[in-house]
């Protein structure tokens, strides 16, 4: 049915998005903060902080893609099971050990390369059962 | 230890609890009739207004505070493979809760990423 796989297509391109800006996200963050360095914990240090972070483009730009992420997560929600959301997202453990291993060259240990192939077979398993099999709002009115 | 099992049973029901909450809460706004730039700004909009919505951000909050108090007393190998029964409790909660059919299929895949991510957790 053409509408089911629309339904597929749109969910699966939301999870995506989830996942990227999540990861992107905390990434950007860790780097800002590391840029910015240990906080200190008196008066003096807490605004310092406060006022490196607010004016550091890399925690705005962290920010942003963790706004993306919320935005992307309620949006898929409203249509999509949160049964099928929940685990799907937990791709992105396996995307962030595949770009460990590409880009910052990591070593991985066999326990943590099973633990990716379970993710990966559990969310293929999950992406073959329907989106949805509750009514949404604009379907019940309709 | 009975602190760490009350405050890892807060950790998941309350993540799982707010969860669900925003889930309902998103159910009943409906989906944006586009995916266009103004259409998912007036969903946000009518989301916002949502009650249940904002029942859920405390129980969020409330959990992230729970891994807080956790990560200062247990190593962080043993909270976040412990964290991942949030899988399954979610699961539950959306089948008992939510109403939602999970296929055979479904859980069999639940139950391979929450024993994946407690794997990866470990390292």
């Amino acid at each position: 049915m053409a509408s089911e796989r629309r339904l597929r297509i749109k969910t699966l391109v939301m999870v995506l998005a989830m996942v990227v800006c999540a990861n992107a996200g905390d990434l950007l963050l860790k780097r800002g903060m590391a840029q910015i360095g240990p906080v200190e914990l008196t008066a003096q240090g807490l605004a310092q902080a406060f006022r490196l972070t607010v004016t550091s483009a890399t925690i705005w730009a962290a920010i942003f893609f963790l706004l993306g992420f919320m935005v992307s997560y309620m949006t898929v929600l409203s249509w999509a099971d949160y049964s099928y959301v929940m685990p799907a997202g937990a791709f992105g453990y396996a995307v962030l050990t595949f770009l460990a291993v590409v880009f910052l060259h990591e070593s991985v240990s066999p326990r943590r390369w099973v633990g990716v192939v379970l993710i990966c077979v559990g969310v293929l398993l999950v992406g073959q059962t329907k989106p949805r099999t509750t009514q949404v709002a604009s379907e019940a009115a309709a | 230890m009975i602190r760490v099992v009350l405050a890892l049973a807060v950790l998941v029901l309350g993540s799982t609890g707010g969860e669900i909450a925003i889930t309902h809460g998103m159910k009943s706004v409906g989906e944006p009739a586009r995916l266009r730039p103004r259409a998912v700004l007036e969903f946000l909009g009518r989301a916002v207004r949502n009650g249940w919505i904002w029942a859920g951000v405390p129980l969020m909050a409330l959990s992230f505070y729970s891994l807080l108090l956790l990560l200062s007393w247990e190593p962080i190998s043993l909270v976040i493979p412990a964290s991942a029964l949030s899988y399954v409790v979610g699961t539950f909660g959306a089948k008992y809760v939510l109403g939602e059919d999970v296929s055979v299929a479904r859980w069999a895949g639940v139950v391979l990423v929450c024993v994946g991510v407690a794997l990866v957790a470990v390292g």
